[in-house]
């Protein structure tokens, strides 16, 4: 531990990822060779090269990188299933290594196991290759380049960059690699009262003027957060969300929300609009759109989902999520969904108030930007509650009075989608997926603004 | 393992003050069946290693699922460059007293290792469990799955620490869900994915397991024809069951230092107490006792170390309603001056620690369950979290159960549907009337606990008596016109 290091060089480049790729084309026509004639099998890839850089009081709290990778087999045979989910490294033989005892443990216990009537085996042979290169920020450029601007400022957050990959084969020829090199900078502004501004930058390029411009927008916030915090009682208020708040609503659905297994399981809170017993507003429409290319349209059976998948349509359920197993279960057609029937890339269709119509037409009430830590309170009702957070605002005669204390809010999406519905505004915001439980996910919704009137809170 | 990681620690060529290697192997099995049905069986394998480094009292780490000697010098100057590109802006000089040398091992408690049943065993027993619970035609849905996990932790650093744990998880979740027409109730074995613990298969073939699994099905069904939770302000009584998240979530994570130090605020949130209320602040009645306690056998978060080489040990944090200590880790009492206890954890190989809760208890008192259900002219008795949400301070929160009962002149009278109830933190903490005995103090774990930047899930244990609260707001579910 003397002397010091010269050449150094992050693992982060999208080239550098090609021994993943390698890795995975081998074990795949491995399997295919080593596979016997009864048996199938699916291969899935999950890996990523990242950067993260934890911030607090703009300072750096945490700083690192991590290399990670799985492969998951799953073998088929007479109708049972099992699977392992094992390291790819980027090692042949490593690799390979694992996935052959993999394979030898998954054929001893298949016979153990009961017999699966709805299992879905490999059918089709498309493929696809989608590699999305970026431009990112050098990896030790981006704690001045993200601090320098901020340093004034209370500046908490993360910035994660770096290459995500997904990947699926199978027995049957399919074939799809996904690879994106991308980043996140998901931070908060607070003032020495608490009262704090969200924002999220994502892309595959890093645009210094972007930075500074949302930065620069920020502190004209902070500036009207400065002001004494109104604590307002409980009630029912006017309000307008923001489109990061109707993500954070909008996200409620893919948890025993819009999943057809959830609506013939008992489970879901859109059962009631399932069987027409309630409707929503005709100005609600939902669809998924992946025609922006940030996630695979490949599912984990390797199938190919399309563009555009109308969900909601003038408040009328026209379709559900409805993944190849649940099909078969209860005879459905399939739409390519991915195995837990969430969203991944939906969007809200935006309505006809524009960005200066919102303070007066929501006149006096509340804006709010954010929402936080959403949970069902009586799912077969479609009732939510959470709560607000960040900057939230007591708005009167259509000109912000002043930050508001958050509110905990308990309310039915039937009555805010429903006939408490005014309006969505008539543009949209794109809101990223940064969450990175195991790894970074990818994806994000595309959505307005809504008023809302009516809206109930309750603490 | 040790001569591998050795070897790689005598060779990197970085001029670091201090580092360390953080192996972790975890082998899990997961079996899940539904209406009989199998929805999933495999096994999966992580491992991988976390190296950190300590550079002029900048910390950087790097992680790699490659244990080659080649790919730890990789990472271990990935770290180092990290540390180094931060150096200007570090939040605190943190020295080797954050990482001490420790030398140890931990083994789980264990009766009938996990290789003693085969998946096709396992399975049988799952199908058989959603059979017993569809004791009637209205039950829709029946569910039944266990989670087994085999993780093995190295720790090894420059300045000679070498621990060694073993951790062996069993964890069961079940239940069923009752429809008639738009009246749908879920009833589950004590909350979704509480049933996690450390041990093996005595965990799971418990001879109260088939009563149990009945009961379930039964209270399902029961529930569909109960009456509302009234909205009142009443007693409230709580189970076990939902003290486990009442404490988690009002307690344990308003504690954590690198809460109150700001590091959550962008994630998880912040805390509404302050540096200064460590031995002063009131945070309870008397009656409220909460010990950090890693030493309690079988509890899913008992351990030795902490991931940074603290040693664990049981401390109060609160004791008779006095706030004493925060969950802090070496490096959050370095930085807030506060006392704090060994919480410094990860997930995985893959993420850094950061203050975690392990085991957090309410200690029993000494009333009997007769005592408490006797002494209460109006009440509301519920068990059993389905719902649950709170502000990023900790503060305000609405919780919600499964089951609930009436409580009218000392005697449980009916079955309540869609239970909930709200308050803030410290209006709810000093309404603690009545904490139960030892006999009724029950424990819980979850491995769902989110937090941190890159996130985090990790595995906490829980264990609380029964308690009572005075003064409650509680409700039920459907309209949501009344406020």
């Amino acid at each position: 531990m003397s002397s010091p290091i010269t050449h150094y060089q992050l693992p982060m480049n999208i080239e550098e990822v090609s021994a993943l790729e390698n890795s995975f084309n081998q074990v795949t026509q491995t399997l295919i060779s080593k596979k016997r004639e009864d048996e199938q099998f699916t291969l899935r890839l999950n890996g990523e090269r990242s950067q993260f850089t934890r911030f607090n009081h703009a300072q750096v709290r945490q700083t690192g990188c991590v290399a990670d990778g799985w492969m998951q087999i799953s073998l088929m045979r007479d109708q049972q299933c099992s699977f392992r989910q094992v390291p790819l490294t980027g090692d042949w033989e490593q690799d390979w290594q694992v996935a052959f005892a993999a394979l030898e443990e998954l054929r001893d216990e298949l016979p153990l196991l009961p017999i699966d009537p709805y299992l879905i085996l490999p059918s089709g042979n498309n493929s696809s290759r989608e590699v999305n290169s970026g431009k990112l920020l050098a990896p030790a450029a981006v704690v001045p380049t993200v601090l320098e601007l901020v340093k004034e400022l209370d500046f908490t957050g993360l910035y994660a960059g770096g290459v995500v990959v997904k990947a699926y084969s199978d027995s049957c020829g399919s074939n799809h690699w996904f690879a994106t090199n991308s980043f996140t900078l998901d931070y908060s502004l607070f003032t020495t009262c608490e009262q704090a501004v969200k924002g999220i930058l994502a892309g595959s390029e890093w645009h210094e003027s972007a930075y500074r411009a949302k930065i620069n927008a920020d502190k004209k916030l902070l500036k009207l957060l400065a002001r004494p915090p109104k604590e307002l009682p409980r009630g029912q208020y006017k309000t307008y969300f923001a489109p990061d708040a109707v993500a954070s609503l909008l996200h409620m659905l893919s948890w025993g929300g819009i999943g057809e297994s959830d609506i013939q399981q008992g489970n879901s809170a859109l059962a009631l609009l399932s069987r027409q017993e309630k409707q929503l507003s005709p100005q609600f429409s939902l669809k998924e759109n992946f025609q922006q290319g940030l996630v695979p349209r490949f599912n984990e059976l390797g199938e190919m989902v399309a563009l555009d998948l109308p969900l909601i349509e003038r408040g009328m359920l026209v379709n559900t999520l409805v993944n190849s197993r649940t099909a078969k279960e209860y005879g459905k057609l399939s739409n390519g969904a991915n195995n837990t029937e969430s969203l991944q890339v939906p969007e809200v269709i935006p309505g006809k108030l524009t960005s200066e119509q919102i303070l007066p037409s929501l006149d006096t009430g509340l804006y709010v930007s954010n929402l936080h830590y959403l949970n069902w309170s009586d799912r077969p009702t479609g009732r939510i509650t959470g709560m607000t957070r960040y900057a939230c605002f007591w708005v009167e005669n259509g000109e912000i009075v002043a930050p508001i204390e958050n509110l905990r809010f308990d309310e039915s999406l039937y009555r805010f989608w429903g006939d408490n519905l005014i309006d969505f505004t008539t543009f949209q915001e794109f809101i990223p997926e940064v969450g990175t439980y195991e790894s970074r996910q990818l994806g994000g919704s595309l959505v307005p603004g809504m008023l809302v009137a009516d809206f109930t809170y309750t603490l | 393992m040790w001569t591998k990681l050795t070897k790689a620690i005598a060779h990197f060529q970085i001029p670091a003050d201090w580092i360390g290697i953080r192996v972790v192997k975890e082998t899990s099995a997961t079996h899940n069946v539904r209406d009989g049905l199998p929805q999933a069986n495999g096994k999966s394998l992580t491992i991988g290693a976390m190296v950190e480094v300590l550079v002029h009292g900048c910390l950087g780490y790097a992680a790699t699922n490659s244990l080659e000697l080649s790919a730890l010098q990789a990472a271990a100057e990935t770290a180092y460059q990290q540390a180094l590109a931060a150096s200007e802006w570090f939040i605190f000089p943190f020295r080797e007293s954050e990482r001490p040398k420790v030398v140890g091992e931990y083994n789980s408690p264990l009766l009938e290792p996990l290789d003693t049943l085969n998946p096709g065993e396992i399975n049988n027993l799952l199908v058989q469990i959603c059979h017993s619970l569809k004791v009637d035609p209205k039950i829709v849905q029946t569910t039944a799955s266990v989670n087994t996990s085999e993780r093995e932790n190295w720790f090894i650093s420059s300045n000679g620490s070498e621990v060694y744990q073993k951790f062996t998880f069993v964890g069961t979740n079940y239940g069923a869900i009752a429809q008639d027409g738009a009246i749908v109730q879920q009833r589950t074995n004590n909350g979704s994915h509480a049933h996690f613990y450390q041990g093996g298969w005595e965990l799971f073939k418990q001879d109260e397991l088939w009563q149990q699994v009945e009961q379930i099905g039964v209270q399902a069904v029961e529930l569909l024809t109960a009456q509302e939770c009234p909205t009142t302000r009443t007693n409230l009584i709580l189970a076990p069951d939902q003290m486990m998240l009442q404490i988690h979530e009002s307690i344990g994570h308003p504690l954590e230092i690198d809460r109150i130090l700001g590091d959550e605020r962008n994630y998880a949130g912040g805390s509404f107490v302050n540096q200064s209320d460590f031995g002063q602040l009131v945070y309870g009645s008397e009656k409220l006792n909460i010990t950090f306690d890693p030493s309690v056998p079988g509890e899913f978060a008992s351990y030795s170390f902490d991931d940074t080489g603290a040693v664990a040990t049981k401390e109060y944090l609160i004791q008779e309603g006095v706030l004493k200590r925060g969950l802090g880790s070496l490096e959050s009492q370095a930085r807030a001056g506060i006392p704090g206890v060994a919480c410094a954890r990860a997930s995985s190989w893959n993420r850094p620690a950061i203050d975690r809760m392990g085991n957090l208890n309410l200690e029993p008192g000494t009333t009997t369950f007769e005592e408490i259900i006797g002494g209460i002219e109006h009440g509301v008795y519920m068990e059993s979290n389905r719902s649950w949400s709170i502000d990023d301070r900790r503060y305000k929160f609405q919780f919600g159960c499964e089951y609930a009962k009436l409580i009218e002149e000392g005697k449980f009278t009916q079955v309540l549907r869609n239970p909930n109830y709200r308050a803030t933190t410290p209006e709810f903490w000093h309404s603690l009337i009545q904490v139960g005995d030892a006999a009724n103090w029950q424990m819980y774990g979850t491995p769902y606990c989110g937090k941190g930047e890159p996130n985090q899930a990790i595995w906490v244990g829980h264990g609380s008596p029964v308690c009572a609260f005075a003064d409650i707001e509680v409700f039920g579910g459907g309209r949501t016109e009344e406020f």
